[in-house]
């Protein structure tokens, strides 16, 4: 199967994703207290340090609010309703050796979402870390990855076989405390991907994690680490589905980023969470911090998304720009249709010298859907000749859907550049009029005007996704007018 | 190859508005026609329902093409049987390539009429083939539809459009309004290139000034929603020269 093709059947069509895969869970209760953060603890078998820091982002917790400042409505979660740890049963209860020892079920799970793992059927050019529920499955080509040095595997591996790397940054770039969800993340966090690209190291190929939550009661709490040392590169993109259940699911991830000296780390996200549907009914609660580190001079750190899925979307990618003349940047689609609701941005968090930053943000609102952009651009003092360019656009397709801009700039260095520009527009009959007198139909119609509109940010993402994020944008808006 | 029959419209929001009271009305193949009238009198909007604009909603009457109604089809549908509208005011289309809104156009209605699609590089060598007619450079090729364009080089990208797709049917909506002498010529040489036997134009003017360069078989004078006159190119300057009061005068005698 070529990239293309898996991409397509990852974001393609009305939102098939939603099926359920049955497969037997170990027992685990729900709720949240000490005893289960060590119970997680005791069965990933993890060391000390990591029991301390999950205990103690735990007391963090506790003390803080969830936050109510973004521009979204929702019923807060039960916390003590959420089964914070889903495991399926193994063989003779241990992690899978090879392909061989994954339940068959799942392997056809992963097919079926068009990220086969089988060696005869892997995706070329592209390695894929599979998380199911808390568990990363597998993950593939990490013996060619460890030829060029790189690291690939789950976190809980990496903690396992990799200590020092990941106690030395794990929590640098988001501390335990950082914010609510953060906090949390930190206490009960189960697999997300780890990467290390040591030095002079150009990464050799695609890396990507596949994120499904399949377990109704459980959420998903995934943790991510990517390290780039100094001089290499590395592009990773993820991508996320879910079933389609009644309820809502939460989905509360932390993403830590990493760069050294002339290091570049491109990070891109294709999120396609199940979104509830026409009234609002179920759909997952993405409330995610995703933050990456210009630790070194000359690095450079790029997020790109493309949000289409989720009931409720509360994501910062931000970058804190340390090193002198380091770069962040940060371009965005942000979909929302019917009930979806999305407040959505990023924090450049300029320190060092000469540092830049781009931020280029396009919001499409259809049916009753709200969607908000809100961005900080903060210049440290000692920040001398830093730059911003902001850009964030607002498409609003039909008369009942909301758009919204909350930009925030703090400059403390009278040398920095900051520039913003904004504008809302609709996708008007007359535009359709026009393109349908050309010959296509309304929906293709829309879907020209949209990715239009998105182009700029379209244009970020690999080659190989770029076509299918295109394709998902024009799905996503189907038959929006009426 | 077109008729319209009795043709009544209103503004779909508003129905007491009446914009066409009766128009009549038979194209031919291989016709050039040209339809003058003050403001206000109906002729942009007779372009808009032919076309099949979704704000005008048809009370009476009827348009054939070929023989068949198009009043039940949508404008994409009227497209794929090759009914074209040059647009008085083209729309914008930020972050779409001229180029690639033509390709997608061309070959939806090639895939509809059964015609071959084209590959990039052949409608590429197709495009470019076109864009000599109205003088533009490839550059044009690339450049998002419409957006930022002038006035005038709007106006000739509607005819370039023209020329790409083909079609058998087109309706020029006061495509030479606002040109100067030498972007009116490219634009009625384009219109003279184009015209055929096996098609037909509709230029819908203001002005006689372009009837100096495309030569119309049949002039339309409309005033109040309806036809009041119908003649031959005498009589385009005939309203050049003594404005269209003869004409309301009359109308309101009959």
């Amino acid at each position: 199967m070529s990239e293309t093709e898996a991409l397509e059947s990852m974001v393609g069509g009305e939102y098939k994703y939603g099926f359920t895969t049955d497969v037997e869970y170990e027992d685990f209760p729900n709720g949240i207290n000490e005893d289960i953060i060590r119970e997680i603890s005791r069965r990933k078998d993890e060391p000390e340090w990591v029991l301390e820091f999950r205990l103690e982002a735990f007391e963090k917790w506790k003390q803080m609010e969830e936050p109510d400042w973004p521009n979204v409505e929702y019923e807060k979660p039960d916390f003590d309703n959420i089964q914070y740890y889903s495991s399926t049963k193994k063989k003779d209860g241990k992690k899978p050796e090879s392909l061989d020892d994954v339940d068959p079920q799942i392997l056809e799970t992963y097919e079926k979402l068009g990220i086969p793992l089988q060696e005869q059927k892997q995706l070329q050019g592209i390695a894929v870390d599979a998380v199911f529920d808390s568990e990363s499955i597998f993950t593939t080509f990490k013996e060619k990855l460890a030829e060029a040095g790189v690291i690939f595997c789950s976190i809980s591996e990496a903690i396992q076989d990799h200590p020092e790397i990941v106690k030395e940054y794990m929590g640098s770039v988001v501390p335990k405390g950082d914010n609510f969800y953060a906090a949390l993340n930190s206490a009960v966090f189960s697999d997300g991907s780890f990467v290390y690209v040591p030095e002079d190291t150009v990464c050799p190929m695609e890396l990507s994690t596949y994120f499904r939550i399949n377990n109704m009661q459980s959420g998903q709490f995934e943790r991510t680490l990517i390290i780039c040392e100094d001089n290499s590169h590395v592009s990773y993109l993820e991508g996320c589905t879910a079933p389609q259940y009644q309820q809502n699911q939460l989905h509360a991830a932390v993403v830590e980023l990493v760069a050294l000296e002339d290091a570049e780390i491109k990070y891109s996200t294709i999120q396609n969470w199940y979104s509830g549907d026409e009234k609002g009914q179920g759909g997952i609660f993405n409330f995610v911090t995703k933050r990456g580190h210009c630790r070194g001079d000359n690095s450079k750190i790029s997020w790109t998304q493309v949000e289409t899925g989720s009931a409720i979307t509360w994501k910062y990618p931000s970058v804190i720009l340390a090193g002198d003349n380091s770069v962040g940047e940060f371009y965005s689609v942000a979909v929302t249709n019917q009930r979806q609701q999305a407040d959505t941005g990023t924090k450049m968090i300029h320190v060092g010298k000469n540092t830049k930053s781009t931020i280029i943000s396009k919001g499409i609102s259809a049916g009753e859907s709200n969607n908000s952009y809100r961005g900080l651009v903060k210049i440290s003092p000692r920040a001398d000749g830093a730059q911003n360019y902001s850009v964030c656009d607002s498409m609003l397709i039909g008369q009942t859907c909301g758009a919204h801009t909350f930009p925030y700039i703090e400059s403390a260095n009278p040398t920095a550049k900051v520039e913003h520009e904004a504008s809302t527009s609709r996708v008007g009959e007359e535009q359709i009029f026009y393109l349908q007198q050309r010959g296509m139909d309304e929906d293709d119609a829309i879907s020209l005007i949209v990715n239009g509109f998105a182009k700029e940010v379209l244009q970020e993402l690999p080659m190989e996704f770029a076509v299918e994020a295109d394709k998902l944008l024009g799905i996503k808006l189907e038959g929006s007018v009426g | 190859m077109l008729e319209i029959k009795d043709l009544h419209v209103c503004v779909e929001e508003d129905p007491s508005e009446k914009i066409l009271k009766g128009v009549n009305l038979t194209i031919n193949e291989g016709e050039i026609h040209a339809i003058m009238g003050p403001n206000g009198s109906g002729k942009s909007t007779l372009s808009k329902v032919v076309a099949g604009h979704e704000a005008y909603e048809v009370t009476q009457g009827n348009i054939l093409y070929n023989g068949e109604s198009i009043l039940e089809l949508e404008a994409d549908e009227r497209a794929h049987l090759g009914i074209f509208l040059a647009f008085q005011y083209p729309v914008e289309v930020p972050g779409v390539t001229n180029k690639n809104l033509l390709r997608q156009a061309y070959n939806t209605i090639a895939e509809e009429q059964g015609r071959e699609e084209l590959d990039p590089l052949q409608f590429e060598d197709h495009a470019r083939e076109q864009l000599k007619l109205i003088d533009m450079k490839e550059e044009f090729l690339e450049r998002s539809v419409n957006a930022g364009f002038s006035g005038g080089e709007k106006k000739r990208n509607e005819i370039f459009q023209m020329a790409v797709l083909q079609p058998k049917l087109a309706f020029l909506d006061e495509t030479d309004s606002g040109l100067d002498i030498d972007a009116l010529k490219i634009v009625a040489n384009g219109i003279n290139e184009l015209s055929g036997e096996d098609n037909a134009v509709v230029l819908v003017t203001h002005y006689q000034r372009i009837l100096d360069y495309v030569q119309p078989d049949h002039v339309h004078v409309m005033i109040d929603g309806k036809i009041a006159k119908s003649g031959d190119k005498d009589l385009a300057i005939k309203l050049e020269e003594e404005g269209y009061d003869w004409l309301s005068e009359g109308a309101s005698v009959l």
